[in-house]
């Protein structure tokens, strides 16, 4: 029993709310990337393990710090920095030494987030920021992929992965091709079955589309993402591979390949998705999906790295704040859109 | 898609708040018992403040004219006690502010039998008599705005009138008052529909009703004479349907367009309070001295639905209700979505008050506010398509006059967007902040 009050409470209506909470959303935005998170523990063994422990931790304590040192209160506690360290991690190749997984979780967070103004006001997805970072510094670690189900993958750690910094890393096992890699370079398409299985090499948490697209499904049946903007992404790509794929099928790969490979599952499912960087209305996030397919397409088959899901999503973001100047709901009772 | 919103019955967009109305929609219309002071604000309606046309110390009837109306948008007040005129001054007011009102100490010793004139001949009235009748009345809007009734039915020339819509969506949680009325005064109802049917000209009438009160559908329906042109349109159970654009498009699935008036597309609309209100003068003599007023939430001991003599202070309604419970924090005159939160307890229910809710710290409990994460729940929650992220974020950087080109001033304050918003943005606040800076520059301007 609460006491009597002798002041009573005066706000602006409305005086109930639907009880959604921002950081119950992130937090299940969180939740449905641990499947995916599993798996890749569960694929590349320790090393992934230690690579995606190390990028949550960089970018929650970055974010913690930055906060402490410009003297206002944390906000580690609203999940959207877990989301972003745990993404990272999992964009992440599994033998990356931990010095290199550091300095990009702390850069992606301190350039990517916090220098924008923090939650609500990033312009680029961080984790990609700090993923775009590595890529640019350490092209030759980014692209050093070691093979899933290796043996003895649980019992030691890689030594790369232990390396000290600036010092040149040494590799347990030699690297080996991704998908996206073959199909440049030697114009050799995996199956969509092993694709969607998890059965190729990439990134710790790129390689299985399926429970990728289990976590989207629970994050849309819970209303706590845009499903749009996958939508577009999947239908832009699968279109223009389409017809690429029947001009000359030799050279370039079909829709299921083209979906199901690199990290166009985990880029269109939580990557893309970042609310903040994509547009606000739903007609703004149709737009955005189709220009990140069509650059990823044009990326993957015309540019010089076999991957482009990353660049893809930053230009996109970088359009995004247009995007949403440019498309406004339709008022009612006007035909016209605000704006 | 224009089809299928028409079949569904429903508007594109809104909320579905949990409606709570359980508490109060089984229980009859009651009568409080008369009190002691009742205060008569002279502005307790959208426009023009009345003009008192009684003296302090004069004797007055209920039911007799106090004030009558100040100018053309602006309605009579009518004494809802017998007994004396104490003061005619400055007296707080539901927004907290001082304003003119007249004081009334009521009789101990009265019967308080109200002193209704004789039933009008109404058909033979002409319009522009009938019009002033609405007026003198001093029937406003019962839904809540209190926007003064006849200057609704004063259409310009040209303008015809196919469609008079009754409002009876009630999608305000917690309150009954219309459910009830319709439910037990159906007779009613109908009567006052026929008689602004018949002076509006009419071609039929629809009541409009959300599918959560089937009982008071079936009751309407079962009381529609043969030769009586009324239907009954259930409509989907969703917030704000009972904003009267929002009904519009549900029952005749038209946009009003923005910037007009439901007359615009030959539609008159009117709250079901307002209605029996209108048989209630035209038929019994009786103006409007009286309302019914939900009172419930869970810091209330008795929810109950009562009629109030208009001027009666907050204090007796509660008190007759069994008093507030511990643990209150916010009372609120109105529904949970648009309604005004009270200070003092010594406020008078006026005409425009659907119900006084009395809420306790789970419901008030100020939620931690995040940043805008522009997940867009708030577009598509705002039933009139506005940006409200944008407005907010605007309006936050006092960005004003920007507002004006996403529309701020098409924006009702429903309450959809801050309902729905996940960040606890006071988004409706921001709106009104800028709403209220850019008219007041205007006027200075001017």
């Amino acid at each position: 029993m609460g006491k009597l009050v002798k002041h009573l409470e005066i706000g602006s209506s409305p005086h109930v709310s639907d009880g959604a909470s921002t950081d119950v959303i992130m937090r299940n935005v969180f939740f449905a990337l641990l499947p995916v998170t599993v798996f890749a523990v569960y694929a590349f063994g320790t090393g992934a393990a230690l690579v995606i422990i190390v990028a949550t931790a960089s970018c929650v304590l970055t974010e913690h710090w930055l906060c402490r040192w410009t003297g206002k209160p944390s906000t580690v506690g609203d999940w959207s920095i877990a989301i972003t360290g745990l993404l990272y991690g999992l964009t992440l190749p599994p033998d990356l030494p931990l010095w290199m997984v550091f300095v990009g979780g702390v850069f992606g967070v301190a350039i990517g987030k916090f220098m924008f103004g923090g939650l609500g006001m990033n312009a680029f997805n961080p984790a990609l920021v700090g993923r775009a970072f590595l890529q640019a510094a350490f092209p030759q670690a980014m692209t050093h992929w070691s093979a899933p189900f290796a043996e003895g993958r649980f019992e030691h750690i890689p030594s790369s992965v232990l390396a000290m910094p600036f010092w040149e890393p040494t590799y347990d096992a030699v690297t080996s091709a991704t998908p996206l890699a073959l199909m440049k370079f030697e114009a050799e398409f995996a199956g969509g079955r092993e694709l969607m299985a998890g059965l190729t090499s990439g990134s710790v948490g790129e390689t299985c589309g399926a429970l990728i697209l289990l976590g989207g499904i629970y994050l849309v049946a819970r209303n706590m993402m845009n499903w749009r903007i996958p939508a577009s992404i999947f239908a832009t790509v699968a279109a223009v591979t389409w017809a690429f794929q029947l001009y000359d099928p030799a050279t370039y790969p079909g829709p299921v390949f083209m979906l199901f490979s690199g990290g166009l599952m985990l880029g269109a499912v939580f990557m893309a998705t970042d609310m903040v960087a994509s547009p606000i209305t739903n007609a703004g996030c149709w737009l955005y999906g189709v220009l990140i397919g069509v650059l990823v397409v044009a990326i993957r088959f015309w540019g010089g790295m076999p991957e482009g899901v990353m660049y893809a999503i930053l230009l996109a973001n970088a359009v995004s704040p247009h995007i949403d100047n440019l498309i406004q709901p339709r008022v009612f009772g006007t035909g016209r859109r605000a704006g | 898609m224009k089809t299928l919103s028409f079949l569904r019955r429903s508007f594109e967009h809104g909320v579905h708040p949990a409606h709570h109305k359980q508490q109060t929609e089984d229980l009859p219309i009651q009568r409080v018992p008369f009190g002691k002071d009742y205060i008569m604000p002279l502005g307790q309606h959208i426009g023009v403040p009345a003009r008192p046309v009684v003296d302090v110390g004069e004797r007055v009837q209920r039911g007799q004219l106090i004030a009558e109306p100040g100018g053309f948008v602006s309605t009579a007040l009518h004494s809802p006690v017998t007994g004396t005129i104490r003061d005619i001054g400055d007296f707080r007011g539901v927004d907290g502010r001082f304003a003119p009102a007249i004081a009334i100490q009521a009789d101990a010793f009265a019967t308080q039998q109200a002193d209704a004139g004789p039933a009008l001949d109404w058909q033979s009235l002409s319009l522009e008599d009938f019009i002033e009748a609405v007026q003198m009345a001093g029937i406003v809007g019962m839904g809540g705005a209190a926007f003064p009734a006849h200057v609704k039915l004063s259409v310009p020339d040209g303008v015809r009138i196919r469609h008079l819509l009754i409002n009876g969506a009630e999608c305000e949680p917690y309150l009954t008052t219309d459910h009830r009325l319709m439910l037990e005064r159906p007779q009613a109802l109908l009567e006052g529909a026929e008689i602004m049917r018949q002076k509006l000209g009419a071609e039929e009438t629809v009541i409009g009703v959300e599918m959560n009160k089937p009982d008071a559908i079936e009751v309407i329906k079962r009381h529609i004479r043969p030769d009586q042109p009324v239907r009954v349109v259930p409509l989907k159970v969703k917030y704000p349907q009972g904003a009267e654009k929002m009904m519009i498009k549900s029952v005749f699935g038209k946009e009003v367009p923005a910037g007009q008036l439901p007359r615009d597309v030959e539609v008159n609309v009117n709250n079901v309070g307002t209605i029996v209100a209108v048989a209630d003068y035209f038929l019994r003599g009786m103006p409007l001295i009286e309302r019914v007023v939900t009172v419930a939430g869970p810091g209330v001991t008795y929810p109950a639905n009562l009629i109030v003599p208009l001027g009666t202070p907050v204090r007796d309604v509660v008190k007759f209700c069994g008093g507030l419970r511990p643990g209150t924090r916010e009372i609120i005159m109105g529904g949970p979505m648009m309604g005004r939160p009270i200070a003092s307890l010594d406020v008078p229910v006026l005409k425009g008050c659907s119900g006084v809710l009395v809420f306790t710290e789970q419901q008030t409990a100020r939620r931690k506010e995040y940043p805008c994460i522009s997940c867009g729940r708030c577009l598509e929650a705002c039933p009139y398509f506005l940006n409200p992220s944008r407005l907010a974020r605007l309006s936050k950087s006092r960005m004003f006059d920007e507002m004006k080109a996403y529309h701020v001033f098409d924006c009702v304050e429903c309450g959809s967007c801050t309902f729905a918003c996940p960040s606890n943005i006071p988004i409706v606040q921001l709106i009104r902040t800028a709403k209220d800076d850019l008219s007041h520059r205007k006027e200075s301007d001017t």
